[in-house]
């Protein structure tokens, strides 16, 4: 059986000649979440931003189901899969009903089937329908505004959903508020995600697989517990910036065998 | 000026009134249709941005008495003065429409533009649900300046026949004859503040709050 996603080999340089990705080879499985991981700068949006054909790869090719990438209608490859940013890109002339079902407005779905689906998936969201369908984007907090951009994201049922740092501008308990909605949702739906972040505890939590990147290249591509092991001098940064205060504070309690 | 002045020229002010609006209100229209695809189209050819919006820059600053006398002798413009009006007061509004709705769109938050991208709305859609609706404030303060200094370059267009308000004007500078000035200068000024005050309320119905 084919991946669901596959890299080949791609390469993305600048025009000023500078290498953003290099050589990446990865295979997503269906249904799975995968978290691409990696400091500022590392590729990781690049990376994700080379599925849905907002950018161009200089070389190598992508694989949807065994089909290159380029060989899809782009309207329809895009609408068959959500995009969550950090900014949420929620449109601010239009409701937060309207926002959810304007993929489907698109599409020329009629208003009932529009206001159905975007009612259920607020709901799925975790937010009441009857008081959040009719307000608009500065009406909402960060944490709701991202809900709503997540469901906005499964208004057409997409197979593949793809978020860029979804969570990062939110504070760490609404964060993780997000988080363990997020996980529900997805072992719920059965989607093949890709999820970018710099968030080390966001890796562990949400992720069947964790990607990790530096300067472009693939460093490892993990379960969470074989991560966790793993002694790869960039993981270990990652721990040691992850619980510099935990062991500051109880080094008794610190995990063997990690320096800090 | 008394009730026997306006039962002598009321009629004739409320007809050159109707003739000023049509003027004004043609031109913008016509401006309108140029200047915001013209605007929509700089934003994606931005390197025509400078020299499109110099050409619009350089036509405002043609004198307008010289700019009727310019139009005059061409083919068909020039059978009717209405015509000569209607162009040359769609040119003066060229720039603030133009400048406005090119603004506009690309003052639009970036990740906006990107997610209607990213969820596969086609360019029309983006175009019409996204970045015309939320660039409409810019465009209509652009509309909104462009009629107001059309409504008082139109009363020139009365040098070259077409009519309008300032017909009476120039009557009563012919005249000397200040309550004829006032008859076309009073009703060409409310004009001008009543269209300011409507697309003022229009500019700020389509304001979006920010996030």
């Amino acid at each position: 059986m084919s991946a669901a996603i596959e890299f080949r080999d791609l390469c993305f340089a600048t025009g000023q000649g500078q290498l953003l990705l290099d050589s990446i080879s990865l295979s997503v499985e269906e249904g799975t979440t995968v978290v691409i991981l990696g400091r500022s700068g590392s590729g990781k949006t690049t990376l994700l931003r080379t599925v849905n054909r907002m950018v161009q790869p200089t070389s190598g090719e992508i694989l949807l189901c065994g089909r290159r990438i380029g060989d899809f209608d782009l309207i329809r490859l895009r609408r068959n899969m959500g995009y969550v940013i950090q900014e949420t890109g929620l449109f601010p002339h239009f409701t937060v009903e309207r926002n959810v079902g304007l993929v489907l407005e698109a599409e020329g779905r009629t208003l009932q089937d529009r206001t159905r689906r975007s009612h259920e998936l607020l709901e799925a969201a975790g937010l009441d329908p009857g008081s959040f369908a009719t307000r608009y984007p500065h009406q909402l907090s960060g944490g709701q505004r991202q809900r709503v951009g997540l469901a906005r994201a499964l208004a057409a049922d997409p197979d593949f959903l793809l978020m860029d740092e979804p969570f990062g501008a939110l504070d760490p308990l609404t964060r993780a508020e997000m988080q363990e909605m997020l996980r529900g949702l997805l072992r719920r739906l059965k989607k093949t995600v890709l999820l970018v972040t710099h968030d080390l505890d966001e890796a562990l939590y949400l992720a069947d697989r964790i990607v990790l990147l530096s300067e472009g290249k693939l460093l490892a591509s993990l379960e969470p517990k074989e991560f966790l092991a793993s002694r790869l001098p960039l993981i270990e940064d990652y721990m040691r910036a992850f619980h510099r205060g935990w062991h500051n504070v109880a080094p008794e309690t610190w995990p063997q065998g990690r320096g800090v | 000026m008394n009730a026997g002045f306006f039962s002598q020229y009321g009629g004739e002010i409320a007809t050159l009134t109707i003739e000023h609006l049509w003027l004004t209100g043609a031109a913008m229209a016509f401006a309108t249709a140029i200047a915001v695809p013209t605007g929509v189209w700089l934003v994606h050819s931005p390197r025509w941005a400078e020299p499109v919006i110099g050409l619009a820059n350089i036509l405002q600053t043609i004198p307008s008495l010289a700019m009727f006398g310019f139009l005059l002798p061409l083919p068909w413009l020039g059978e009717r003065a209405a015509r000569i009006a209607i162009v040359a007061l769609s040119a003066y509004a060229l720039l603030p429409i133009l400048r406005n709705t090119y603004a506009g769109i690309r003052s639009i938050d970036h990740s906006i533009i990107e997610v209607a991208r990213a969820m596969g709305l086609t360019d029309g859609q983006r175009l019409f649900k996204v970045e015309l609706p939320l660039a409409a404030p810019f465009i209509l303060a652009g509309l909104r300046t462009a009629t107001v200094t059309a409504i008082g370059i139109a009363t020139i267009a009365a040098a070259v026949g077409a009519g309008g308000l300032g017909e009476l004007i120039f009557r009563g500078v012919a005249s000397v004859d200040n309550r004829l000035v006032l008859a076309g200068a009073i009703p060409a000024a409310l004009l001008a503040l009543a269209a300011d005050a409507a697309l003022g309320l229009l500019e700020r119905w389509f304001k979006v709050p920010a996030s």
